[in-house]
């Protein structure tokens, strides 16, 4: 009879199923070819250079920086290698763990090497509840953060109110009362001195934010209820002519009202279903989605707006469209992380506002030498289009190019949501199926799935250093996504129901939800 | 017994009378002149009979009237009866269902702490055991007697295998045994067919517990999941307690009601 052997005692079976250490780099490595490459333009950099076979991300970023002539100010950047017919393959740590010993490629090869460059600053993201803020009455349907800083929020309710809060003690600062019914939306003017409401009981109303009084007569017109808010962006304003606002509502009609007046200028009317979205864009263009499966693109940049085009791709309700210059419209001239100017200081000088945000649109916007932006519409049909109307950057009924980059397809419930990073590069759209998903801003190509909630996910909002992306949904909780690993980064519960509205202050300190449980809520580092 | 489908086979195969569909519409068009004929003609049982069956196609019909008309109505209000708003991305739809209504009353009866302890059915009848057991006789002479079969509804869980006859001493016998109950929602009148998951408690005995009888009283965990119930911290309720308010081995069915 075989003696037969003891059986491997507790700790040599725990350690046999630990992950093996296997994040050895050889020592004999021979150096590889790189090539750099922009993302963006597709220029090559620098021609070839000799690294180490070794070279960690980080090494790179400082070998690119000093091939840019950026070293005393570096820039971080993102790299990925690009593979024929493949999708591209992100270099996380270092050239060998993630090219050569995965055998993408050999040693022998030239890598090409994507860069994308990231933002310099860095937002913590939020993981407390800093203040759980009641007063409201009803269901919280709305919030929106001053374009100034992250120390002014608006929330609008079903009490048939909006507040104004101080994000940074926590505390009511003013009530806005004078809706009868619902307040749908809240939009904050570019130049951060009157919020607009509206409302259920189809007014618009203008408030100024240092009374908290309303500012003249209700804005009657609408037939139906209000469903969304646009201010025309700061830097299309001109010396002689008073900001505009767009509203969207369900008795399918856009109406632009001059604001200072509070009369309206023109109805544009034309969709045969209610419009769900208005979007004034950059360009001086206004962006309406409407149930009855169209987009109308309006050019507003006259004193009266024609239709340039309809876009009639989707095949069911189109629920909301986002634009690729969003952030830079929503905060205009303050650049919340600008160094050199103080925010606050640029409060009372509007030129100086304007030739602001007008540089810093003209800067983040252009590509190939032209201004261009870029919309995304998301629809009940389960997908989205992307498109780049004016590639060449001008604006005309001509040169309008009505072919979508990109129909984006993978939701399997209606698409409700859809948000552009801060910097324009990366979309995440938000459905019912209980999914996020991440496309490329640029080619619309899918890139990852976000999975964790457990109910329809009604909203999300990017941080300021395109990051993070935080979201909101009908199971009671936030969470906060990190993109770059496509993971769940943290999840916030606390609200006791279903949360309706969020959104990231743009100087990225503070988050601030809403919803079913009437609280709001402000989510701090 | 007919062997097979003969009768279709042979209308494949030759077809059906040339005036097949004539016949048919005219006796369908008849049909109304049978009836009002029957009606006043017939006697006895088969006018009880008739007059029984015409009496529930004449309930279903107004139902069925009174099913499409609040239809119309409710497609008619633009204004959704919620009373605390709903943000625009939601109004057009129609997605309010029960379950949410369900849940969002369940929290706000939480906030309420007297009632946090509360059943529904506070007392109940005693039940003896020799109501609840009914002695089987055993042996090659039928004198012994340590067997017991229960004569009440149970629940027995999944996976379940009965023991070698010589061993079973309680039988629960397999058609008495209930799978699903009928789960109400106190303050919205909301019933729901949804599987049992557990027996929580009798109040008769520790013993009945153990073995899943299901009398008035009994508290039994549902499963709820289908309901789409979540958490405040965001997870999907998975078991919910409900409380039996009938005596199941008299209706042959389980009602219960939730405890919120």
């Amino acid at each position: 009879m075989a003696t037969v052997l003891p059986p491997p005692s507790k700790r040599t079976r725990r350690e046999a199923q630990l992950p093996k250490d296997t994040n050895v780099i050889p020592e004999d490595l021979p150096f590889v070819q790189v090539q750099f490459r922009a993302a963006d333009t597709g220029l090559v950099t620098g021609g070839m250079t000799r690294v180490p076979g070794n070279s960690t991300a980080k090494q790179l970023e400082l070998l690119l920086n000093g091939l840019l002539d950026t070293s005393d100010d570096p820039t971080p950047y993102t790299f990925s290698l690009v593979a024929n017919n493949r999708a591209h393959i992100s270099i996380d740590s270092d050239i060998y763990t993630d090219i050569i010993r995965p055998k993408h490629q050999t040693t022998e090869d030239v890598f090409t090497i994507e860069y994308v460059p990231q933002a310099i600053f860095r937002v913590k993201s939020v993981s407390r509840c800093s203040a759980t803020m009641s007063g409201h009455g009803g269901t919280i349907l709305a919030t929106s953060f001053s374009p100034k800083d992250g120390t002014r929020l608006v929330t609008g309710s079903g009490d048939g109110t909006a507040r104004i809060w101080d994000t940074d003690t926590g505390t009511p600062i003013s009530v806005l009362k004078g809706h009868d019914k619902w307040v749908l939306c809240v939009a904050w003017s570019p130049e951060a001195d009157v919020i607009a409401t509206g409302s259920m009981d189809s007014s618009v109303r203008i408030w100024d934010i240092k009374t908290g009084k309303q500012l003249g007569n209700a804005m009657r017109g609408h037939s139906k209820f209000v469903t969304s808010l646009a201010f025309e962006p700061s830097h299309l304003l001109e010396e002689n002519r008073g900001i505009r606002l767009a509203s969207a509502s369900k008795d399918c009609t856009v109406r632009v009202w001059d604001v200072a007046s509070r009369t309206i200028i023109q109805t544009l009317g034309g969709h045969t279903g209610s419009v769900t979205a208005v979007k004034w864009g950059g360009t001086g263009i206004i962006y309406s989605c409407s149930q009855d499966k169209t987009v109308r693109v309006w050019d507003a940049r006259g004193t009266q707006a024609k239709l340039i085009k309809t876009l009639n791709a989707h095949a069911h309700w189109v629920n909301f469209a986002a634009l690729s210059t969003d952030f830079l419209l929503k905060t205009g001239g303050f650049d919340p992380f600008s160094r050199e100017v103080s925010a606050r200081d640029l409060e009372n000088d509007r030129v100086l506002l304007r030739t602001t945000a007008k540089s810093r649109f003209i800067k983040a916007s252009i590509k190939n030498g032209n201004v261009t932006e870029r919309v995304v519409t998301a629809s009940d049909d389960q997908t989205m289009y992307l498109w780049n109307l004016f590639p060449n950057g001008i604006v005309s009924e001509e040169a309008c190019n009505s072919k979508p980059v990109a129909r984006m397809v993978g939701h399997q419930k209606p698409i409700n949501h859809v948000a552009f990073s801060a910097d324009g590069r990366v979309l995440a759209s938000c459905s019912f199926d209980n999914s996020i998903k991440i496309w490329d801003g640029m080619t619309g190509s899918f890139l990852t799935t976000l999975r964790g909630h457990v109910a329809a996910v009604y909203m999300c909002s990017w941080s300021a250093d395109s990051r993070l992306l935080a979201s909101c949904s009908k199971d009671c909780t936030v969470k906060v996504w990190d993109i770059k690993q496509g993971k769940l980064y943290m999840d916030l519960p606390g609200h006791k129901d279903e949360v309706y509205a969020i959104e990231w202050s743009s100087d990225g300190r503070v988050v601030a939800s809403g919803g079913k449980d009437k609280q709001v809520k402000l989510w701090k580092h | 017994m007919p062997q097979n489908e003969y009768i279709e086979e042979h209308i494949k195969k030759h077809g059906r009378r040339l005036d097949y569909e004539e016949r048919k519409r005219k006796k369908e068009a008849r049909e109304s002149h049978r009836i009002s004929k029957d009606a006043q003609r017939l006697t006895g049982f088969r006018a009880k009979m008739f007059a029984k069956k015409r009496h529930q196609e004449k309930i279903e019909m107004k139902k069925k009237i009174k099913q499409h008309e609040k239809s119309t109505v409710a497609n008619q209000s633009s204004t959704p009866d919620d009373p605390d708003g709903l943000p625009a991305y939601l109004l057009d739809r129609q997605n309010t269902n029960q379950a949410k209504a369900l849940s969002t009353s369940i929290k706000q009866k939480r906030l309420e702490k007297a009632a946090k302890f509360a059943v529904p059915l506070p007392k109940v009848r005693g039940i003896s055991e020799e109501e609840m057991f009914k002695v089987i006789k055993s042996g090659k002479t039928r004198r012994k007697s340590w067997k017991r079969m229960i004569t009440k509804h149970t629940f027995v869980g999944e996976g379940f295998t009965r023991r070698p006859v010589k061993f079973e001493r309680i039988i629960r016998p397999t058609a008495l045994r209930q799978k699903k109950a009928n789960v109400t929602h106190p303050e919205l009148g909301v019933t729901v067919h949804l599987p049992i998951l557990s027996v929580k408690k009798n109040p008769q005995n520790p013993l009945y517990t153990q073995l899943g009888v299901l009398t008035k009283g009994t508290i039994i965990e549902v499963n709820v999941s289908e309901l789409g119930l979540v958490t405040a911290g965001g997870k999907v309720v998975w078991g919910k307690y409900a409380q039996v308010t009938n005596e199941p081995d008299r209706d042959g069915c389980v009602n219960a009601v939730l405890l919120v």
